[in-house]
């Protein structure tokens, strides 16, 4: 008797662990998935309804208008169709039978009411690629807003961001890396005078917010001329980069068994030698956490393309950002702009999951 | 050929070597500088030059730290591997920071001095004192949040079948911009106005309708919309916080478990009386790391918001300070008073490391 209760018990735990896992992923997915959605709606239809209305159900749609005789005074209660009501209690809409509303529509002089009618409605809803077409292009986009008038502008040459993006990070990306692994291998394998000293330098600076950096970083560009190119970006970022990746690979490097190394140096290889054809080699579980890590630390980045970058070669940060100020007139196009900016590091991401959660542990998990 | 050709030999190659890495590095610097129109082009060449003349560099290097005389051989080569390494952090990180505590004394365009003036304005100005106590509310609650939730994320997650999915779907976000996030966000808060037939198209207004309530314009509500832009923060850095202690409550022992579920206990005692205190370290590191990126916090407010309607943190008011009112004193002074807000962190860190035995 008691093992049947247990285990009733156990299945019911199970299932309730599994239904507050499912709420709580779907408050995780579903504010992106809305953004996905609505990136592809016609840009009328996103500034008339929210985007879960392209999802089937009922709902009121308009069958129907007519006008009512224009004696009639909105002041009093009116009756339409067998109802009383007040101006105000119409213009609400009213529910005349079941599944059909009246509505008044506009102020009181218009005497135009709508019909409206519980109808399934989101089976083909306008699905198009426009929004894409429109932000990546430089040249010139029409496109209709909520009450239908064209409005034509200048497309937001999204494509020119992406590429920005990329020629920022790559670089960004790989630099560090090779300078973080010859200095890691230097902090665990070789002595040098100030090794001490150095390495507690690194861990303090994993820490060091970025802000008290930019200043003096920015007048130095200023005055070597460096201000808003592509070259700034690689050295800040191969600089705010440094103390993590370094620390990271010291961690891995210094777990190498060392027999490897004196087997080396017993068959008279240099430092060098053994750096390039051994450590690196075995290193590259590091090396790869590092380089997602520190690739989607660049690409998302906004504050230092903000500062070091400006306006002239904007990434997709900045130009997202810049087209987030704009006073909501182009909301479709901040959709595919946003899932733009987000497609190759969801994809980095989900490839690589493996070894960015190692980077992560690397430098966390303790006891 | 004799000891000495081979010696003047090579030390001929060596200089061929430098005048080489020195023409490569600063050629292409140059070059990359007249051809950033060609973007493609530039990337790949960007990609070539910095992974080549870095390589080069070092080869170089260490070729010279290898000609020295043996008994400072070792040393130098030392140095050729950490140098660059540690010249690029005194430049970016090191500097920079004795250099902005300098300019935080200095005047709006750093030349005269004004002693305390800056620290005066930044802890008392309305919008510096509102930025503090909000970057407090976002430390509080937003770590706090972010912790407990990755906390029973992963202890829940750990009990289902569809773990991994799971996981990935939470972690999801961490790959996301800041500014990608607000975009998101603002969809949801979005909020359309009074006025006839008119449907609200943010999912959060849509809710409250669809439960008789009046859509609201959130985020420009002072007080609410500081936790609404939390509730961002919170989903874009729970995953981090689950992942890691995920991986802290997998490495407890099962033996231990079982021993306690023998005893009697049950899942509620196991997790309070074991698994966090077990995994308390790794609690106080992702806390500390949370805290921190709370702390620095700025294009999440920037982009909703821009700071205004009482959500301004400190991070923003620092980029306020500098490039809408050009004031590089008062920007520098508000840059310190970070640092020395993180400096209790950055102690515990340094302790920590102390007691790990690292660099025998």
């Amino acid at each position: 008797m008691n093992q049947v209760k247990k285990k009733r018990k156990k299945t019911f735990s199970k299932f309730l662990i599994g239904f507050v896992l499912l709420v709580i992923v779907l408050i995780w997915t579903i504010p992106t998935f809305g953004v996905f959605v609505t990136s592809f709606r016609d840009s009328k239809d996103i500034y008339g309804s929210g985007w879960w209305s392209v999802l089937p159900h009922k709902d009121l749609a308009k069958t129907g208008e007519f006008e009512i005789p224009q004696e009639t005074d909105p002041n009093i209660p009116i009756t339409i169709d067998g109802y009383t009501a007040t101006f105000e209690e119409w213009r609400k809409g009213i529910e005349v039978e079941k599944g059909k509303t009246f509505r008044w529509y506009g102020n009181k002089r218009s005497r135009k009411i709508e019909v409206f009618e519980k109808k399934w409605v989101g089976f083909g809803a306008n699905l198009t690629l426009n929004n894409y077409r429109d932000v990546l292009t430089g040249g010139k986009v029409t496109f209709k807003d909520a009450t239908g008038n064209e409005i034509s502008r200048k497309g937001n040459n999204f494509a020119d961001a992406v590429l920005n993006s990329l020629a920022v990070t790559i670089p960004a990306t790989i630099i560090p890396i090779l300078i973080a692994a010859f200095a890691a291998y230097a902090f665990a394998w070789m002595e040098f005078p100030g090794r001490r000293p150095m390495f507690i330098m690194v861990v303090a600076l994993l820490v060091v917010p970025l802000q008290v950096a930019l200043i003096p970083i920015l007048r130095d560009f200023t005055r070597w001329g460096l201000n808003g190119t592509f070259v700034s970006m690689w050295m800040a970022h191969t600089g705010f980069g440094l103390p993590l990746a370094i620390y990271l690979l010291y961690n891995y490097i210094s777990n190498l068994p060392r027999d490897i190394f004196e087997s080396a140096y017993l068959d008279g290889a240099t430092p060098f030698t053994t750096f390039v054809r051994l450590v690196l080699p075995l290193s590259v579980p590091a090396l790869a956490s590092f380089s997602i890590f520190q690739f989607l630390w660049v690409w998302n980045d906004y504050l230092v393309a903000l500062i070091f970058l400006g306006d002239r070669n904007r990434v997709v940060t900045s130009a997202l950002a810049a087209m987030v100020g704009e006073k909501g007139q182009d909301w479709h196009l901040l959709t595919s702009g946003a899932f733009l900016s987000m497609i190759l590091p969801l994809m980095v991401f989900f490839g690589l999951q493996r070894f960015f959660v190692r980077g992560l542990m690397a430098g966390s998990v303790k006891g | 050929m004799d000891q000495n050709s081979r010696g003047v030999n090579r030390y001929l190659i060596l200089l061929a070597l430098i005048v080489l890495t020195a023409f490569v590095l600063i050629g292409g610097f140059f070059l990359l500088q007249n051809i950033q129109e060609y973007k493609v082009l530039m990337t790949l060449f960007a990609v070539v030059w910095g992974l080549g003349s870095v390589a080069l560099l070092y080869y170089t290097l260490n070729n010279l730290a290898q000609s020295m005389p043996h008994k400072i051989r070792s040393v130098a080569v030392a140095f050729v591997f950490a140098g660059p390494a540690i010249l690029f952090l005194f430049w970016a990180l090191v500097l920079p920071t004795l250099r902005s505590f300098a300019l935080s004394f200095l005047d709006a365009n750093g030349t005269k001095l004004v002693l305390f003036d800056n620290y005066k304005f930044a802890f008392t100005d309305p919008r510096m004192l509102e930025s503090f106590k909000n970057n407090l509310l976002w430390m509080i609650f937003g770590t706090s949040t972010c912790v407990v939730l990755g906390l029973i994320i992963a202890v829940l997650a750990d009990k289902s079948k569809r773990e991994k999915l799971i996981k990935s779907l939470i972690f999801m976000p961490m790959a996301i911009s800041f500014v990608g996030a607000g975009v998101i966000w603002k969809f949801i808060y979005a909020y359309k106005g009074t006025g006839i037939n008119i449907t609200e198209i943010g999912l959060l207004n849509a809710i409250v309708t669809m439960f008789g309530g009046e859509a609201q314009a959130w985020l420009l509500i002072p007080g609410w919309n500081n936790f609404l832009l939390i509730i961002i923060m919170v989903w874009l850095q729970t995953g981090y916080a689950m992942v890691i202690m995920s991986s802290a409550i997998k490495a407890i022992p099962e033996e231990i478990n079982e021993a306690a579920r023998v005893d009697g206990a049950n899942g509620f005692t196991i997790f309070f009386r074991i698994t966090i205190p077990y995994i308390m370290p790794t609690i106080v590191t992702v806390t500390t790391t949370i805290l921190i990126f709370s702390l620095k916090l700025f294009d999440i407010v920037r982009v909703m918001t821009g700071g205004q309607y009482g959500t301004n943190v400190i991070a923003n008011e620092f980029y306020m300070r500098q490039f809408t009112h050009g004031h590089s004193g008062q920007a520098s002074a508000i840059a310190i008073v970070l640092l020395v807000f993180i400096i209790p962190v950055l102690a515990y860190n340094l302790r920590q490391f102390r007691g790990r035995k690292v660099l025998k």
